[in-house]
């Protein structure tokens, strides 16, 4: 198992987000975390990616227990989370928000790559370049924090809520390139309420409901599934 | 009121208020830094200004060197104080920070907390130099203003019209700018400054780019510091003088200067500091010293009723070529 979280139990001071949750993502997969508004979803980014830190529970990476680690030594070992929203850094400019995925790597060649890369999955980018990304579409933005996380050349990518905020189109646009990012070979964890979305294009998903996990199955299988299509699909 | 004599002697003002206002905006920098990446006053700066002046009188003395020296001396002296006081500066900067700051910051303690042992850190500081050292080793510590004579004998280098540039004003206004520039480039090109800038902004995310955060407060506080103590050599340069609670004006006015020209923004630091030691020596010139202060601070609240968030108003994350 790439990354594996046992009964994590998380607290913003005394109210419990997250009530022992346990999950694992394979290396290769694509993995769905749904859940309404609320139900923990961010907090289960948060403590992966070690931004906060747990109550109990053990986070493992790669078989390595990084349950101590803060977030900057989390992310050195391969784990990057596109936060939730406008995590970009709004006062730099495209170029230098990319710079910053890559401020732990010192390979010139391989950042060189990894720019090729991110801008031939997003040809937008590429023509704002010199843009300061607080100036640019919500988007725009999204496109570029997900862009930011795989100039890390991260084993693991977590996407919190990749298409929070965004038009239809955009919803569609982004998704068919992180289905573009699996295929190339990177190991995925996305959060999200569109659940259609990210359950048609998850290998594997969990259901989560006020802090706990309540139900784990393939994609295909939860997209079927009556109680997920009447909670969260909007189909009776 | 006495404006002629400002008008007259115009250039002779503009130049002295350039070269009073370096220094501020040298010692604004370490405010507006701090600032940039906490979102605390650090009210201890104006005494890690003050450590650098007496190791600029420290490594004079070691040396013996004075007026009477001869110039590779005088070189030799001056280099040595700068990057001894940049040095010292810096690392009272960093014990400040590590032992005072840290443990806050790991407790998650409120700002309040933070701005109450800025101003005790400030307060043990002055008395370390104004009363502890010298039952130690006597004087020139205690409350007295001590000489710092500078070995670089003032004349004349060239003449404009009436105004005379002596070659110690260039020296200050010289040191302070390259100083500025240097950081700027830092701070806007380099990949450490991109980190600086990036907790500036936004520190959760800098932390999920690897960013370590502890680093980065720690190199600002280094920075900041060390600018701090240029800016104590280029005083003493200047007036001559240090006493040990030297750095209370002096980071008072910095402090004025960075908020002048919007605090967290670099570029904001230098013209803030340039504006206010021209406004205090053209007030001197119109009213008498004694209204240098007052006016300075009329500006200060004239300037902050129309733009509030000062006169560049970016943060440092933001502020950009």
């Amino acid at each position: 198992m790439l990354l594996k979280l046992e009964d994590v139990v998380l607290n913003y001071g005394k109210i419990e987000a997250l009530h022992g949750i346990s999950l694992e993502v394979a290396e290769g997969e694509v993995v769905a975390l749904i859940g309404a508004n609320g139900a923990g979803k961010t907090s289960t980014m948060r403590a992966i990616s070690g931004v906060r830190g747990l109550h109990s529970g053990t986070i493992t990476f790669n078989g390595e227990d990084v349950t101590k680690l803060r977030a900057d030594q989390r992310m050195r070992k391969g784990l990057c989370l596109t936060p939730e929203g406008r995590g970009v850094f709004p006062g730099m400019t495209v170029t230098e928000n990319l710079d910053m995925g890559a401020y732990t790597r010192r390979d010139k060649s391989g950042i060189a790559e990894d720019f090729e890369r991110v801008f031939g999955l997003f040809p937008r980018l590429l023509e704002r370049k010199k843009q300061i990304a607080g100036t640019m579409s919500g988007g725009e933005q999204q496109m570029l924090a997900i862009g930011r996380s795989l100039m890390s050349r991260p084993k693991l990518l977590l996407l919190d809520e990749p298409s929070m905020g965004l038009a239809p189109m955009l919803i569609q646009q982004i998704f068919s390139i992180i289905g573009e990012i699996a295929e190339q070979g990177t190991t995925i964890l996305v959060v999200e309420q569109n659940a259609k979305q990210a359950l048609s294009r998850a290998d594997r998903a969990y259901v989560l409901e006020t802090g706990q996990i309540v139900k784990t199955g393939s994609g295909t299988a939860l997209l079927d599934d009556p109680s997920v299509r009447e909670a969260y699909l909007g189909v009776a | 009121m006495d404006f002629n004599a400002l008008i007259d002697g115009l250039g002779g003002h503009t130049l002295d208020g350039l070269t009073r206002g370096s220094i501020y905006a040298l010692v604004a920098l370490g405010y507006t830094m701090v600032y940039g990446v906490l979102r605390l006053i650090n009210f201890a700066h104006s005494e890690v200004f003050m450590v650098g002046t007496w190791t600029v009188l420290g490594v004079y003395t070691v040396l013996g060197a004075d007026s009477e020296s001869a110039m590779p001396m005088v070189i030799f002296a001056t280099l040595t104080a700068l990057v001894a006081a940049a040095l010292a500066s810096a690392s009272v900067a960093l014990a400040v920070e590590r032992i005072a700051y840290r443990p806050l910051r790991k407790k998650n303690a409120p700002p309040l907390i933070f701005l109450i042992t800025a101003i005790g850190c400030s307060l043990v500081l002055v008395e370390i130099f104004g009363h502890v050292l010298k039952v130690f080793f006597g004087a020139p510590f205690g409350r007295a203003p001590v000489n710092v004579p500078s070995p670089i004998q003032t004349h004349t280098l060239l003449t404009i019209g009436d105004v005379r540039i002596t070659n110690v004003q260039v020296f200050i206004i010289l040191g302070a700018v390259l100083m500025m520039v240097a950081l700027d480039l830092f701070v806007n090109r380099s990949r450490l400054g991109r980190g600086v800038r990036a907790v500036a902004q936004d520190p959760d995310t800098a932390a999920l780019m690897g960013v370590n955060q502890d680093r980065v407060i720690m190199l600002v506080f280094i920075l900041g510091g060390a600018m701090a103590g240029v800016a104590g050599l280029l005083f003493t340069i200047n007036f001559d003088i240090t006493k040990f609670d030297i750095g209370f004006i002096i980071g008072i006015k910095a402090f004025t200067a960075a908020v002048l020209g919007g605090i967290g923004n670099l570029r904001g630091a230098l013209v803030g500091g340039l504006l206010l030691g021209i406004v205090e020596v053209y007030a001197s010139a119109v009213f008498s010293s004694n209204w240098a202060d007052v006016t300075a601070f009329i500006v200060l609240v004239l300037v902050l009723m129309f733009r509030p968030t000062g006169l560049l108003g970016e943060s440092l994350g933001k502020a950009r070529a």
